[in-house]
């Protein structure tokens, strides 16, 4: 049926509000949490944002005239309270899927969080969670490996994965650096990682540090036993270079690289995590930025959002906070993005953020990482926590230990090991994590000192971002 | 002031990955795994393999894996019989998850010579 062209300024409400409208299983959903200037109706600022999001335009124009923009546009299907918040609502928004290229995590967050962001009806504007619908996910590869095939590869069975940064972080020469891989390695770790911040800088340059950490590498696996990595970060300033650096590290034959996804950009990492699947190569994911972006409750976007986004873009392993240690991370809600890394199917959860019932289909899990100011006394509330399907990661908890890195390692190792046998055996190892780490003690002068170094460090804060309930 | 050192050696030790880094388990540790790997519905599955060969991806399977064995007297008696055939091989425990195809629990019972 054709229309005519009315020029001028039409409330948003008239197109995008559609309270009627059943989402079909191939839209693609999204929660946003929004908060209008005074004034403003919820339908309309609701309306707004779906219009602003997808096919809208401040101002009628003929050209849409030339098309059916019916079956493009988002809709705003429903709105919502924000429990214990009078002047936020949720709008959840539906958009077709014609609306985004096959495979592109880039091109589903330009849309969804572009110039929306900045729209001056709304004071603040948050994305809480989307829905992929699972004709959107059979379009991207996801994870190169996924939690099956780095279990297989790396030979770890029945317990997290141990890991730790490097420190300094900045600073130390390619060899020195490559000593203290060495140490952790040898030591009982199963990865250890370069900080992010480590590039290229004039103090070591990379392919010195990857010659120096292959070697570490190598030598901790012979001496030891068992299989080690080290991720060896190629985000780089130019996509030539991340390439030229994740060749190298497979010249090396090393198992795993690793890329910064949020400063790197999408492109860049969806791009990596291809290479890598062709090269059989793990991919380790941090995650710089993040809170500048997700912290903010009313503002921003979700890290549930981003956590998705990594999924389907492309990583091994994730970085999702500790919950216990110095970074900002409620419990109930990491894990209900931990779910979102690594199961075939969430459903809907209020409890834990989750919006939507989200439907992984076959796509590889991600490990959760828990890494930032965690240390041997965490470890039982960690493993209670993550599950096996994680990658703990002590920094200072490693190489804080009075007799080095070495040392540091095998505590944690011992302690690690200690939890996942009393949880096997039925233990309740939160409760009694004191008894389980005292009596591993025993056995183990290394965890003995750590725990006396660390007895007295705590991170009690209140998280900022909290959940609605 | 008098030296005084507090800083202690850490010699590098050969592990078998999984529990490597505790003490050997006494026999009732070993059956409360045992224990575990059936509740948590996975098939036991025993493999043992010399240690000059401790890093290959492939063990030796002793008979094949015990699919949908529930009775844990069974695996204990699988695992003397293995250690008895193969007294200077490691012999490990695996619960295996045919769903993910994955391995739920892997621990080294006996250590070969």
């Amino acid at each position: 049926m054709s229309k005519k062209y009315d020029a001028g300024v039409k409330e948003y409400r008239d197109t995008y509000w559609t309270p009627d409208y059943v989402p079909l299983d191939t839209d693609l959903l999204a929660c946003f949490k929004c908060t209008g200037q005074e004034g403003v109706p919820r339908e309309e600022v609701a309306a707004a944002v779906a219009a602003e999001s997808s096919t809208g335009t401040w101002s009628t124009v003929w050209s849409e005239l030339l098309t059916d923009l019916d079956f493009y546009k988002g809709r705003c299907y429903r709105i919502e309270d924000v429990p214990g918040d009078k002047e936020s609502f949720y709008a959840f928004i539906a958009y077709p899927l014609d609306l985004f290229e096959e495979g592109s995590i880039t091109n589903v967050l330009t849309s969804l969080v572009g110039n929306v962001f900045g729209f001056k009806a709304l004071r603040h504007l948050r994305l809480e969670d989307i829905r992929f619908p699972i004709a959107f996910i059979k379009t991207c590869m996801g994870p190169p490996n996924g939690i099956v095939v780095e279990r297989d590869r790396m030979n770890k069975y029945g317990r997290p994965l141990l890991g730790c940064t490097i420190k300094p972080k900045l600073g130390l020469s390619g060899k020195n650096y490559g000593r203290v891989v060495y140490e952790c390695l040898r030591g009982g770790l199963d990865f250890t990682k370069d900080d992010e911040n480590i590039n290229s800088q004039p103090f070591q340059r990379w392919q010195n540090r990857f010659e120096f950490v292959a070697e570490a590498v190598r030598s901790a696996q012979e001496e030891t036993g068992e299989k080690k990595g080290h991720y060896l970060n190629c985000t780089a300033n130019t996509p030539e270079e991340m390439y030229e650096r994740a060749e190298f590290a497979k010249e090396l034959g090393q198992p795993i690289i690793m890329h910064d996804y949020i400063t790197g950009g999408f492109t860049a990492n969806t791009g990596l995590a291809k290479w890598c699947r062709k090269n059989g190569m793990l991919l380790h994911i941090h995650r710089a930025m993040h809170a500048v972006i997700d912290r903010h409750p009313k503002h921003g976007i979700h890290f549930r959002v981003l956590a998705k986004c990594l999924r389907l873009s492309g990583g091994d392993q994730l970085h999702t906070g500790t919950v216990v240690g110095k970074l900002e991370g409620d419990r109930q809600t990491t894990l209900g993005y931990i779910d979102q890394l690594r199961e075939s199917f969430v459903p809907e959860d209020r409890t834990r953020g989750n919006f939507f019932d989200q439907d992984w289909g076959s796509m590889g899990g991600v490990f959760a990482v828990a890494s930032g100011g965690i240390h041997v006394w965490h470890m039982p509330a960690l493993v209670a926590i993550f599950g096996d399907d994680s990658v703990l990661q002590f920094g200072g908890g490693t190489h804080g230990h009075p007799w080095g890195s070495a040392a540091g390692a095998a505590a944690n190792r011992v302690a690690l090991e200690a939890c996942v046998k009393a949880r096997n055996a039925g233990r309740e190892i939160e409760r009694e994590g004191r008894d389980i780490l005292t009596e591993a003690a025993k056995h183990s002068p290394e965890l003995a000192i750590a725990l006396e170094t660390w007895k007295e460090i705590k991170f009690e804060f209140d998280t900022v971002d909290k959940l609605d309930v | 002031m008098p030296f005084k050192s507090t800083v202690g050696d850490y010699q590098t030790v050969a592990t078998l990955e999984t529990f490597g880094f505790l003490p050997p388990f006494t026999q009732d540790e070993i059956y409360d795994q045992i224990a575990y790997i059936i509740a948590q519905g996975w098939s036991p599955l025993i493999e043992h393999v010399h240690p000059s060969r401790s890093m290959a991806t492939y063990w030796s399977y002793w008979k094949l894996p015990f699919f949908g064995e529930k009775d844990l007297g069974v695996i204990v008696s699988e695992l003397e019989a293995a250690h008895r055939a193969y007294p200077d091989h490691h012999v490990r425990l695996v619960g295996y998850d045919a769903y993910t195809q994955s391995q739920g629990a892997c621990f080294v019972v006996f250590e070969g010579r």
